[in-house]
């Protein structure tokens, strides 16, 4: 038996390797270069401003996984951020005005607003069989034009001390909104791999008409998604109004794309049913450095931009690459 | 006959982790329609693949009228020379019609556009030299699989085909069907096309085949005549030992386990069926009479079904959800694998365990990873899944290993009654006699067996009791002492056994 090809039995498998660890190697040697280029990449104000940025639309991609694992995207969460955060603003300068937990009462009108929300998207996506793309291409619009219309495109400011401490304070050096997104994307880690919940998620996405004659509710699992991006959208608008000190009415716009982009650099399938939180994470670490890198190289933003397109779609390339050359055909 | 059309010499193909094919040897005639047979990883669809060029061989050669095939050779190129595969999934576009089909890529034109005359002109002759009843403008989209198989035939013809090979062409057709392919597989034969015929239904082969060559694991094992030899040689020299036929223990059927009536003014009028603990009732009918439908209807599938109910302690409504109908102890393995039942690139472990998770989960719906795993293990060991452990994708498993698990999956629930559609498509020879086993022992063990199968013999060997359908309707029912073929065969025409009033037609 040791004898039968030792040589081609062992034989590293680098696609394999690349396709698992690819986007994480990335990070580091992209953390390594931004490093190397220039000091002040790596300074403590600069590693804590990257992640604070990350973790603001980081919270959103751990719920987008679940919504692409189920085959859907959600496009409307930058317009939502917005919606939500400014709601939160004037929670919390009117009727939480004078109190000293008036950021409770905010944060519980974005949670309440961005759950609403995503369940409007989810019920349009099974009630109506609209497709998600549309539904939240609609949304997109939509949002946005009611968060114009709260106080006529105007930002809401004057957001007081404890409210502001959840975007731009600091437990032992690290940013809270850091902590907030360790805690969401550990919690939807846990939901995915070890609760019944996720499996359902996983088994939606992979099959939708097996999973319905295996019993699954698979309506109600997939409008349940759309509630939670829409809840943790909601928390992303509560924390980018306490960071920026007011809610402005173009908060989040463009959220989406670094969204959806994180989920899928992080190894994710648009066709469901493959991904998970742990790459998510890296995927939006890895879009947080780029940005950051680049601004701190003095990369003109137009090139930028330019920069993170290409990139997007060269990782879904190589994933798509990887996944036709594996394992090829048995008899 | 004789005229040596294709030689193979000494075929072999690698693929990582597995040698697919080793120095087999295959010749077909021309005008001579012979089996390639072998269990699933035989080695049959590697050959299939060199043969239309999809991939490449690692060494031997092949001969085409003597004539040496390239190995870089294109797929296009092997079409050009007369090699045409028909493939288990056609490969037709849904929304054109079937003249647009059958000459896809080589309409004829006139002054640098599609002449549409002579397109469907073409066709209808094509399609009239085959014996097809089947308009050109009909689009695909809206023909049933043997139409469509059809139209890959045909397809076939309009490419000059000297070669044709068919990959498992009777998987999806009813009885009534394969004997219309096999009466065009005997024109093909008349007119000198040699045909390379993949089956894993062995009494097709005795009756349309002339000659077998049998694989197993990549080697080349035996050939020879049809007329010299008996479906057990045939199985003996596939399987590389004897299968034990299934055996059951006698049927002791209790009370009535389920019952269902369609409602008199429906969509399911005259589809009256009952199951009783511890019997297997097979369900029998042509494609297209409502067996599926059936099936799915009281399953709930699509809703609440229009009829009564009864199950267990007495009437119940019908069930408006799959989730419901597993609750009151019914479930339904899936005629379609690959389409209903299985998440092919999820692990074995998940969709084994998938719809019982809630038995398996602690509060909060955390799920118990040990209890699964040995749940999960206890099956694999019973019902001798092959698998290299849990965690590999089901997809990468043989077709009677998927069907296993979906099995498992089913029997995990416990439930009462359990309709198997199709129980055995797909599977190979080894793996049919296990899982009738399996089916066996359940219905020893108490359990109400619904068998759906287009397969005759199989549903005599494992039914108790056989409802034959007709256009939707119970057109008669036969005790296995009194089922045979050919009674079945006429009753599933629509000719009752045991006349009613004429009242209908």
């Amino acid at each position: 038996m040791t004898t039968d090809t030792p040589a081609a039995g062992f034989r590293f498998d680098w696609l394999r390797f690349l396709e698992r660890y690819g986007s994480a190697i990335v990070l580091v040697a992209l953390a390594l270069f931004f490093a190397s280029q220039n000091e002040r990449f790596l300074s403590a104000r600069n590693l804590s401003n990257i992640l604070a940025e990350v973790s603001i639309y980081g919270v959103i991609a751990v719920g987008m996984t679940f919504v692409i694992l189920t085959r859907g995207v959600d496009l409307a969460v930058g317009s939502l951020v917005g919606f939500s955060g400014i709601v939160a603003a004037v929670a919390a300068t009117s009727l939480g005005a004078g109190y000293q937990a008036g950021w409770i009462i905010a944060l519980v009108s974005a949670l309440v607003t961005g759950a609403a929300v995503g369940l409007i998207h989810g019920k349009a996506v099974t009630w109506f069989a609209v497709p998600p793309f549309i539904v939240t291409l609609g949304g997109l619009t939509v949002w946005r034009g009611a968060t114009l219309m709260v106080n006529d495109g105007a930002p809401v400011s004057g957001l007081d001390e404890a409210f502001r401490w959840w975007g731009s304070g600091q437990v032992f050096g690290v940013p809270v909104p850091a902590i907030v997104f360790a805690v969401v994307a550990l919690a939807g880690y846990v939901v995915l791999r070890h609760t019944r919940y996720g499996r359902h998620v996983y088994a939606v996405g992979g099959n939708p008409a097996a999973a319905r004659l295996a019993g699954l509710d698979v309506k109600g699992i997939v409008s349940s998604v759309y509630v939670l991006v829409g809840l943790l959208s909601g928390l992303a608008g509560f924390l980018l109004s306490a960071r920026l000190g007011s809610a402005e009415a173009v908060a989040g716009t463009g959220y989406e794309l670094r969204v959806i982009a994180s989920v899928v650099i992080g190894g994710a399938s648009l066709f469901g049913g493959m991904g998970g939180v742990g790459g998510t994470v890296i995927g939006a670490l890895l879009i947080g450095v780029l940005t950051n890198g680049l601004v701190v190289m003095n990369v003109s933003a137009y090139l930028q931009q330019i920069i993170i397109g290409v990139i997007i779609v060269a990782a879904v390339a190589f994933d798509t690459y990887a996944k036709s050359h594996r394992g090829a055909g048995l008899g | 006959m004789s005229v040596t059309l294709l030689q193979v010499r000494n075929l072999s193909r690698r693929f990582p982790g597995v040698q697919a094919l080793a120095g087999v040897q295959l010749d077909v005639a021309a005008g001579e329609v012979h089996a390639l047979l072998g269990e699933n990883g035989a080695g049959k669809s590697t050959l299939l693949r060199i043969l239309s060029g999809a991939i490449d061989p690692d060494e031997g050669e092949m001969l085409l009228d003597g004539e040496r095939l390239a190995p870089g050779d294109p797929p296009a190129r092997r079409q050009a020379l007369g090699v045409v595969t028909i493939y288990q999934e056609f490969n037709l576009v849904p929304g054109l019609t079937v003249a647009e089909n059958l000459y896809l890529g080589r309409e004829p034109r006139r002054h640098g556009l599609v002449d549409w005359k002579r397109l469907n002109a073409d066709a209808a002759a094509v399609l009239k030299r085959l014996g097809v009843d089947l308009a050109p403008a009909a689009r695909v989209a809206d023909l049933s699989v043997a139409l469509q198989q059809m139209v890959e035939i045909a397809r076939a013809l309009t490419l000059a085909a000297r070669l044709i090979i068919m990959d498992e062409p009777t998987a999806a057709l009813s009885d009534r069907e394969v004997r219309v392919l096999h009466d065009i597989v005997r024109g093909l034969k008349a007119s000198g096309v040699g045909v390379i015929y993949v089956t894993h239904r062995l009494a097709e082969v005795k009756a349309v085949c002339d000659r077998y060559t049998v694989f197993r694991d990549g080697r080349f094992v035996a050939t020879g005549a049809v007329a010299d030899v008996g479906v057990d040689d045939l199985v003996a020299a596939m399987v590389g030992r004897d299968v034990q036929p299934a055996r059951r223990a006698p049927a002791s059927p209790g009370d009535w386990a389920l019952k269902f009536e369609g409602a008199a003014n429906g969509p399911l009028a005259g589809a009256a069926i009952g199951v009783r603990a511890g019997e297997v009732l097979g369900l029998a009918g042509l494609v297209g009479a409502g067996r599926t439908e059936l099936a799915r209807a009281i399953f709930g599938v699509d809703g609440r079904a229009p009829g009564v109910l009864w199950m267990g302690d007495g009437r119940i409504e019908p069930f408006g959800s799959p989730a419901e109908a597993m609750a009151a102890g019914l479930t339904l393995a899936p005629e379609d694998r690959k389409a209903h039942g299985c998440f092919m690139t999820h692990p074995v472990r998940w969709n084994l365990s998938l719809p019982g998770l809630a038995g398996l989960c602690g509060p909060g719906g955390f799920i118990n990873d040990r209890a699964e795993a040995a749940m999960v293990d206890d099956y694999v060991k019973r019902l001798r899944i092959r698998t290299p452990n849990d965690a590999t994708p089901i997809g990468s498993l043989s077709g009677g290993n998927q069907q296993k698990v979906l099995l498992a999956r089913c029997m995990a629930l416990k439930p009462k009654v359990l309709i198997v559609d199709e129980p055995t498509r797909g599977v190979d020879v080894g793996a049919k006699a296990e899982v009738h086993q399996i089916l066996f022992d359940l219905a020893a063990a108490g359990m109400g067996l619904i068998v759906i199968s287009s397969d005759m013999p199989e549903l005599l060997e494992l039914s108790d009791r056989i409802a034959v359908l007709h256009e939707g309707r119970v057109a008669g029912e036969l005790e296995r002492s009194e089922a045979n073929e050919h009674r079945l065969m006429v009753m599933m025409m629509g000719h009752s056994s045991n006349p009613q009033p004429a009242a209908m037609t």
